[in-house]
């Protein structure tokens, strides 16, 4: 699949010479959804808005469709489409002004079908008379998807979209999302919520103090970081840990009935096999097993805190 | 060019000035009529003419030129502004425009609704006393001109502004003492010769000056040093504004 846009070494200074990227290298595939994660103040954000055109970046280059964005801005921009994080909305104006002006902005003729179908689709036609000011944090994050989407783009942003709005709506913007990437919109969204990124995307990267520091398939991702943790439930209580179990670095729940022991899933040997029979040889009897996987947010977790050690070692 | 970027940034601006349509109008109407009562009829009656005209008439160019600086430079500073302060200018920033068409929007919104308020202001001048424009054209040409180039003022305030009150210090600190001491309501042949001089360090009279004479052809200066003084300033403000938008226009860095 081709790339419909592709970073190269992009770095960014702000006004008081903090670096807020450096040398950001990124290729996002037509189709994909794509999760950038990354620590609050890491970055995000800047690199939606270099790319977007709100901020200048200092050095690098950003093709969108093979297209440099500073030389062929007007063609770049037009197939391209932001929703902020923040609810950044005219008040008083309405749905239906609201929606209508974005489309022009961006160079088009207006076409009133389309504007009322998407305002249908995203559950915003009995409010299109209404002024912003009257609508819930719910809608108004509709409304800023549906100027998005109102000159129809290709690649779409969505900055943190479901930022401190209800489970129930988040469900539902996952759903919407779920639904223009099906419909041929490439998406790339940042995200806190490390749920949203494993519910969502195709693939991942975790961005850190402005640095890329990994991008990956995100079901690669974890099964390639990912542990995974073997829990063995016993019939009677572990009294003696001296004997053949004595090797393992396990943790015992506070029954004493619970063994937890946890491998990587890359590991050559995961000691599973072992294990169970050491259990077997110290005389207790298995009443259950299962297995749990690390989260992608485990994951990130843990690769923040080794990227943080390596700039503080540095 | 993006018409349809400029004309949505335009129609956009002109839509918020007709749901403020009564306050916008109002303002300027009263202030118009409370300048005729205290200067056309309170000094008016000592004052009976200047250069042969009645001086309720002589002062109507002064007025007009008053409110469309100053309407001018606040619908042009605040239209910027009001994206700025709510967020919603990165719209404006990632939408496929040039930085020539985000300011022909604003400014030309800004410009037209000066237009409207001065229209209006002459209208309302005509029921106090009578107002005679020997050069329709060329009081066109100044009006427009005038409002052109003070929206790209204000717009040039609106993009430092650190927030509302940095709107308005410029107006009220600088424009209304200009336009106050710019002959508006009184010609400078009538000051002392050393205030006529300073006097002459003001640009604001210059403007006022070209636009009276396209009223009633009597000036304090000649039509060409009027014409070139608001041509200059025109000049500067799209200068400065050009270098600002290259740097970023102190948003975008």
């Amino acid at each position: 699949m081709k790339n419909i846009l592709e970073i190269n070494n992009v770095t960014k200074f702000y006004k008081n010479s903090v670096k807020a990227l450096e040398n950001v290298n990124l290729n996002i595939k037509e189709g994909e959804i794509f999760a950038l994660l990354g620590p609050n103040g890491a970055g995000k954000s800047t690199l939606i808005n270099s790319i977007c055109g709100i901020v200048n970046f200092n050095k690098g280059t950003i093709k969108i469709n093979n297209m440099d964005i500073v030389k062929n801005y007007r063609t770049t921009r037009k197939i391209t489409g932001i929703v902020p994080q923040e609810l950044n909305l005219e008040s008083f104006e309405t749905v239906w002004n609201n929606v209508n002006y974005s489309r022009g902005l961006f160079g088009k003729k207006p076409n009133h079908n389309y504007i009322e179908k998407l305002l249908k689709q995203l559950s915003l036609w009995d409010k299109k008379d209404n002024k912003i000011k009257e609508l819930s944090g719910g809608m108004k994050r509709r409304v800023l998807i549906a100027k998005a989407l109102s000159h129809q783009p290709k690649l779409l942003f969505l900055d943190e979209p479901t930022a401190s709005v209800d489970v129930e709506l988040r469900k539902d913007m996952w759903d919407v999302v779920k639904k223009l990437n099906k419909d041929g919109v490439t998406i790339i969204l940042t995200t806190h919520y490390i749920e949203e990124a494993e519910e969502l995307s195709d693939r991942v990267a975790v961005i850190n103090d402005g640095k890329i520091i990994l991008v990956d398939d995100k079901d690669k991702l974890i099964k390639k970081l990912g542990e995974k943790t073997i829990k063995i439930e016993l019939f009677e209580s572990v009294e003696n840990i001296n004997g053949n179990l004595s090797k393992y670095n396990f943790t015992l729940d506070q029954t004493n009935k619970i063994i937890s022991h946890t491998y990587n899933l890359n590991s050559n040997t995961t000691d599973i096999t072992e294990l169970l029979n050491d259990v077997k040889k110290d005389g207790y009897k298995i009443k259950d097993i299962n297995t749990e996987q690390s989260s992608l947010e485990e994951i990130f977790i843990k690769l923040i805190q080794e990227n943080n050690n390596e700039l503080v070692r540095n | 060019m993006n018409w349809y970027g400029i004309k949505a940034i335009y129609i956009h601006e002109m839509e918020r000035f007709r749901r403020t349509l009564f306050q916008s109008l109002a303002s300027p109407i009263i202030t118009t009529s409370l300048y005729f009562v205290v200067f056309g009829s309170a000094i008016g009656s000592r004052i009976t003419e200047i250069d042969g005209i009645n001086y309720g008439s002589y002062i109507v160019p002064g007025m007009i030129m008053l409110t469309i600086l100053t309407q001018s430079i606040s619908n042009a500073s605040f239209a910027f502004y009001f994206p700025r302060f709510t967020n919603t200018i990165y719209e404006i920033l990632a939408a496929p425009l040039s930085s020539f068409e985000i300011v022909l929007g604003f400014v030309g919104a800004a410009a037209s609704k000066s237009l409207i308020i001065g229209c209006v202001i002459i209208l309302t001048a005509n029921f106090f006393v009578d107002v005679r424009i020997d050069h329709p054209l060329l009081m066109m040409f100044f009006l427009i001109l005038t409002s052109i180039t003070f929206a790209l003022f204000g717009f040039i305030i609106g993009m430092y502004a650190e927030g509302f009150e940095g709107l308005q210090i410029i107006p009220i600190l600088v424009i209304t003492p200009l336009v106050f001491l710019g002959g508006s309501f009184y010609s400078i042949n009538m000051l002392p010769e050393f205030w006529q001089k300073i006097s002459l360090l003001n640009p604001v009279l210059y403007l006022i000056s070209g636009f009276r004479y396209s009223f009633y052809e009597v000036s304090d200066v000649s039509l060409f040093t009027s014409t070139l003084t608001i041509l200059t300033i025109l000049i500067g403000c799209i200068l400065f504004i050009t270098y600002t938008f290259s740097k970023g226009y102190r948003i975008k860095d």
